[in-house]
Order: C-alpha cells, then sequence, then structure tokens
C-alpha cells in the first residue's frame, strides 16, 4: 500500500482530522519535527488516530529560525521514501513546508484542502464559501494543505513504528531568526476553532466595555466569543478572535452574530455553522439572509433579556 | 532601500465572484481591485520609504486589465511600475506563477519585496516562499510590523495566539496582514501625478522565461470542476416588540442549545 505522509505541526483537532482524511489514502506516516522533548503529545495522537510510522525528527534549535529548517527535514524524507500524496496543515507553519517541499521536489500544490479522495481529487471551498471546486495535482503527487473543521476526526488506534530521523540545520536555512515569542493567556473559554458554540459581537456592540455582554452569552451557552473585523479594528475586542476571511474560520454548531452586519468576508469564516442566530436592529442587515433565527432589535435588550431566560431554564 | 511590492489584480471580494467556463476567474463581469491585503502591502513600502529612503515599485503578473490597478497602486505614491504580460501565462498554476514573478524580481534592482499575505481571491499564502525558493531571499509571512535596523530588518509575525519577533537581513521577501496599517487614498495630486509615471510592460522574452514553463499545459495543478453553492435558505425572522430575547430563548431550547 502507499505511503502517506501526513505532516503534524502541533497536536490539536486539525491534526486529528489530516490523520483521518490520510487513511483511506495509504498507510499513513506522521512526519513530526520539533526540539527534542516536545513531542510527545503528536507522537501520542499518530498512534490514537491510525498511524503507521512516525518519522521522529528532534532537531535542537530548530524552532530558533523561522520555518526553512523543517521544510528541509521533510524534503528530505520526501526524497528518501517517495510518498505517494503529502498532507499538511492549513496553518502558516504548514503552508511554509508545503510551498519549500513543492518548489524542491517540483510537485503541484493545492492548498486549504476540505476533502482528498484517493486519486488524489482535492475538494476546495473558494470565493470565501461561494463556490465549491475539485481540483487535482498533474504534475507529480499532491501536496495538499487541509483546511481546519473540515470533517469529524475519527480515532483508530495503532502502534506506529517510531522512526528517528537524523537532521541538522544548514546555514542556508538560518536566514529568518526567531527572537522572541509572545502568547496571549489563553482564558476559560474554549478555543474558537474547536468550540461548539461560537457568540461573536461586532460594530453594534459599541465598546470594549459594552462586549462584557457578548461575553456573558457566550459563558451562558457554553461558548467561545468571537468578533468582527470592525469590533477588532475599533479595540473592542483582540484581534486573535476576530472571525471571517482573514481572521479565524469557525463552523461551530450554533453561531450567534450580534451587532455583525453579515459582510461577506466575516460570513466567509462562519456561513458553514450548523444553525446561525443574528439580531441586529436593522431589519435589512445581510447577516438574515443566512440565520435560521434572527431577530431585529437592539441587542442591548435583546441579549439580556436571552440571559434571563437561559438562567430561568437551569 | 529599494522595495518591490507585489500587487495582483482581483475581482472584488465584496461582490459575487465566479469561475468561467473555462474554469478561470471571471475577471470581466466582476469589478477588479488591488488585491485587498496588497494594498496594505503598499502602505507599508511607503511608510518604509517615507523613513527609510529609495525607491517603491510595483510588480504584476496579470492581464491587460491590470493597468487599471497599477495605476491606482501608482497614485497612492509608488514610483514606477512593471506590469508582465503575456497570453501565454493564462491559467498558470502558483508554481509557474511564481517563476514568472521571480525571472521580473531578477531584473529589477531590490533589497525587500513586500506582497499580501494571501490574494483575496485564490488565498493560497504561499507566494513568499516559493519566491525565496527561486531567488535566494529570505522569506517572513503574516507580519503585523516591519522595521528596518541598521542590521536588517525586524519583524513581527502574527500567530493565533500571539506573535513572534523575527530578525533578517536583505534581500528578503516579506508579507503583510491588514493589521499593519490603514491604506492611504490616493490623492487628486497622487491621482494625476500616477498618469505621468513610468510603468513598463514586459513580456516572457523580457524576463527570459520559457513558454513551456507556464500557461495551461504546464500548470502543476487543474481545477476539475466548480459549482456556485446554494445560499443558505433564510430561517425565521421576528421583531423585538418587548419579547425577542424570549423568543430567541424559546428558538434555541427547541434545538437543544439551552
Ligand atoms: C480584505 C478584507 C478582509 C476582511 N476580513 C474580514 C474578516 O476576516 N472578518 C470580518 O468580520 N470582516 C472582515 N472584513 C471587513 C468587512 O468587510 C466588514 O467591514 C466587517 O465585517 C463589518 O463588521 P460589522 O458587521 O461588525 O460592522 P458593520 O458593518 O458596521 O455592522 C454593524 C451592525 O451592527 C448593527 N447594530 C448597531 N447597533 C446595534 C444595536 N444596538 N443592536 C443591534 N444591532 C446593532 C447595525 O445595524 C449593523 O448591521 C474584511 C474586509 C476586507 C476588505
Ligand atoms: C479559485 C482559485 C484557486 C486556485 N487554486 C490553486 C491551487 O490550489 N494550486 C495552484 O497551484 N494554483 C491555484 N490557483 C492559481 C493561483 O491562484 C495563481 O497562480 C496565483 O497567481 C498564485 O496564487 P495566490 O494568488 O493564491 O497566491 P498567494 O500566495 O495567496 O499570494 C500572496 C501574495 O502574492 C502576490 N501575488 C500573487 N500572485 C501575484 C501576481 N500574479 N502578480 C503579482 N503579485 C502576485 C500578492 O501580493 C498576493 O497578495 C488558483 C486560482 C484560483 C482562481
Amino acid at each position: 500500500m502507499a505511503e502517506v505522509f501526513v505532516y503534524v505541526d502541533s497536536a490539536g483537532k486539525l491534526a486529528a482530522e489530516m490523520l483521518t482524511m490520510a487513511r483511506p489514502l495509504g498507510e499513513v506516516s506522521a512526519v513530526i519535527v520539533s526540539e527534542p522533548g516536545d513531542s510527545a503529545e503528536a507522537v501520542a495522537q499518530a498512534a490514537e488516530y491510525g498511524a503507521s510510522k512516525v518519522y521522529l525528527a528532534e532537531v535542537a534549535g530548530v524552532g530558533d529560525y523561522f520555518m526553512v529548517p523543517k521544510a528541509d527535514v521533510v524534503t528530505e524524507l520526501f526524497k528518501e521514501h517517495a510518498p505517494s500524496a503529502v498532507l499538511l496543515p492549513s496553518t502558516s507553519e504548514g503552508k511554509a513546508v508545503a510551498a519549500y517541499l513543492a518548489v524542491s521536489t517540483g510537485n503541484g500544490l493545492l492548498t486549504d484542502v476540505s476533502a482528498l479522495d484517493a486519486e488524489g481529487q482535492a475538494t476546495q471551498e473558494i470565493f470565501a464559501g461561494a463556490s465549491v471546486s475539485t481540483s487535482k495535482v498533474t504534475k507529480g503527487v499532491p501536496i495538499v494543505t487541509v483546511k481546519a473543521n473540515s470533517l469529524a476526526a475519527e480515532p483508530s488506534s495503532s502502534t506506529p513504528e517510531q522512526v528517528a530521523v537524523e537532521a541538522s540545520i544548514s546555514e542556508s536555512a538560518k536566514k529568518v531568526a526567531v527572537v522572541e515569542k509572545v502568547e496571549e493567556p489563553k482564558g476559560d473559554r474554549p478555543d474558537l476553532t474547536e468550540a461548539g458554540v461560537v457568540v461573536s459581537g461586532g460594530r453594534g456592540v459599541g465598546s470594549a466595555e459594552q462586549f462584557k455582554l457578548i461575553e456573558d452569552v457566550a459563558d451562558a451557552l457554553g461558548g467561545a466569543v468571537g468578533a468582527s473585523r470592525a469590533a477588532t479594528d475599533a479595540g473592542y475586542y483582540p484581534h486573535k478572535f476576530q472571525v471571517g476571511q482573514t481572521g479565524t474560520t469557525v463552523s461551530p454548531q450554533l453561531y450567534v452574530a450580534a451587532g455583525i452586519s453579515g459582510a461577506i468576508q466575516h460570513r466567509a469564516g462562519m456561513q458553514t455553522s450548523r444553525t446561525i442566530v443574528a439580531v441586529n436592529k436593522d431589519a435589512d442587515a445581510p447577516i438574515f439572509s443566512l440565520a435560521d433565527y434572527g431577530v431585529v432589535g437592539d441587542l442591548f435588550k435583546v441579549l439580556p433579556q436571552l440571559l434571563e431566560n437561559v438562567e430561568a431554564r437551569k | 532601500m529599494n522595495i518591490v511590492v507585489l500587487v495582483k489584480q482581483v475581482p472584488d471580494s465584496g461582490l459575487e465572484r465566479q469561475l468561467t467556463e473555462d474554469l478561470t476567474v471571471d475577471r470581466d463581469g466582476s469589478n477588479n481591485v488591488i488585491g485587498e491585503l496588497d494594498e496594505h502591502a503598499i502602505e507599508a513600502a511607503l511608510q518604509l520609504q517615507a523613513d527609510h529612503g529609495g525607491e517603491v515599485t510595483i510588480l504584476t503578473v496579470g492581464p491587460d486589465s491590470a493597468t487599471e490597478t497599477i495605476r491606482k497602486s501608482l497614485a497612492m505614491g509608488a514610483d514606477k511600475a512593471v506590469h508582465v504580460e503575456d497570453e501565454r501565462i493564462a491559467g498558470s498554476c502558483a508554481m509557474s506563477t511564481s517563476k514568472v514573478l521571480a525571472a521580473a524580481l531578477k531584473k529589477l534592482e531590490w533589497d525587500l519585496v513586500i506582497s499580501g499575505a494571501e490574494s483575496t481571491d485564490s488565498g493560497m499564502g504561499v507566494m513568499p516562499y516559493l519566491l525565496a525558493a527561486h531567488t535566494g531571499a529570505a522569506a517572513a509571512t503574516g507580519a503585523r510590523k516591519i522595521d528596518k535596523t541598521d542590521e536588517g530588518l525586524t519583524i513581527e509575525h502574527q500567530t493565533d495566539n500571539g506573535y513572534q519577533v523575527l530578525k533578517t537581513s536583505t534581500p528578503a521577501i516579506v508579507s503583510v496582514w491588514d493589521t499593519i496599517n490603514t491604506p492611504r487614498y490616493p490623492s487628486l495630486k497622487g491621482i494625476m501625478a500616477a498618469k505621468r509615471k513610468p510603468l513598463e510592460s514586459w513580456d516572457l522574452d523580457d524576463i527570459e522565461v520559457d513558454a513551456s514553463e507556464v500557461g495551461t499545459d504546464a500548470a502543476t495543478t487543474a481545477v476539475v470542476s466548480a459549482t456556485k453553492r446554494p445560499p443558505r435558505e433564510a430561517g425565521k425572522v421576528v421583531t423585538d416588540e418587548g419579547e425577542g430575547g424570549k423568543d430567541l430563548a424559546d428558538f434555541l431550547a427547541s434545538e437543544k442549545f439551552i
């Protein structure tokens, strides 16, 4: 059976989805490149999701340089084992590794793929989800980056053979140094991409202080908080919570949009949610055209009353 | 510091967009604009130029109609532009496009190339890396800040939960997110001046790229089919007359969310 590479940049939901997507395509080999001692979670996840093999390159200093050292390791492994396809996450790291790999091995590259069949035919959502296209790689083997939330991850436990990969960092891979990593604290709410419920506020929320109301609704429903770009640009809420084309794509069971008009770039990040609810004082706001349930009204009246009713039912 | 800004002409993402029957972007029917993130790239270049001098050159690979967006880029304040335009390029994949851009870059003098983090039509988000592989320059992506220092460049690369500070020397290729700045509008004076700014048009022969490396036949990927997604059906909309929050709670309860 053909060998399929799955590049895992970090353990988590997307890694589980990629491993699930790769299983019908062949024998799955997880490829993990990390600082020594940082790979345990990813290795465990590869076993939980049915990898036959794990190529593990623990390289001291790999995180001190931007992207290229990791791409070099994957390229070497690719040349040695000639896999029939390579799946990578559609993250900035996954795309970087994919791009270098495609150029250095002369294979075609497809990005943000939501499904991949055994013939290498890939499904992509284009124009912010307005159209769905199928594409294929016509030169070489497919190098494909996978979009998060495209399928349900299914565990399938295995005992992968672990292959230790020796690697060093070449001088040419040291052009861009990572001198500092700043991570903002995560808080108690679920991750935006993984939450079953997302409650988002837009410009209509009016201020950073008033975003507390959105947080209260999110907490009452057990969800994550999101924001439109108008809200993040105005400083009402941190940028990392932006939902949309240039923010995060979410696909929860329930999406609540409050004080959001529903611009196409916002819809791009949420329109595949299962149930969409909108609260907006403008009956003509485009968001209502995709809402399963809409309330035309002032969010400062509607949401507090919603909260009271949710509490009353608990 | 000489800067080249990569500008792609794209159909306006605020309007309806589609593929034509030959499965390429419909660029006639739609309103073509500068790639929205590329406007931020132009602004970043102009701000660096204001502080450090040098020339800002716009580079576009695209059809004849792209001239319009190039003029707008010049109106924003760039000094000159190169338009690589050749029918044989039509239908190119990202790999071929990167070969064309790299060959054009080879003929220009630059210390820094700035692009959008992703184009707003196909949005692959890979061009800086493809170009780095061809040119040997350093690549850093997703910048929310670019500073020039005596040693080179300091860049803040935006991540999902924060940012990383990167240091690199030039030549470098850096892509930017919309968080980096607010693009200026072209002034009337800028629009007038743009008409007199140098705009060169190059074909494949000018940049010494063989026709066999580009276009539909050389493409490493192909679109097999495309269908418009049926619009989401609108559901129930109620007007709040004092009970809106309660109505919403009832709906959420009926859907088992509470
Ligand atoms: C390249 C590019 C990328 C972009 N990427 C994104 C992206 O990733 N995500 C994103 O969200 N946007 C993005 N945008 C911006 C997008 O076009 C819109 O400008 C933005 O989504 C608008 O946010 P909004 O709906 O909060 O604000 P507005 O459009 O101003 O809407 C505010 C809404 O609040 C309503 N309102 C006001 N007060 C109340 C009240 N008291 N009660 C109830 N309703 C009220 C108003 O009726 C209005 O409908 C992008 C734009 C571009 C060009
Ligand atoms: C819907 C759609 C899907 C596609 N999918 C694929 C695919 O999966 N694989 C594939 O190989 N090709 C694909 N293509 C072709 C690809 O879009 C073009 O080759 C394109 O020029 C490069 O991709 P990008 O714009 O997505 O690059 P990105 O990496 O998203 O572009 C980043 C930046 O690079 C610069 N840039 C990109 N193109 C140009 C240009 N022509 N001139 C000047 N600057 C530019 C801009 O600054 C842009 O903001 C697709 C095209 C379409 C329309």
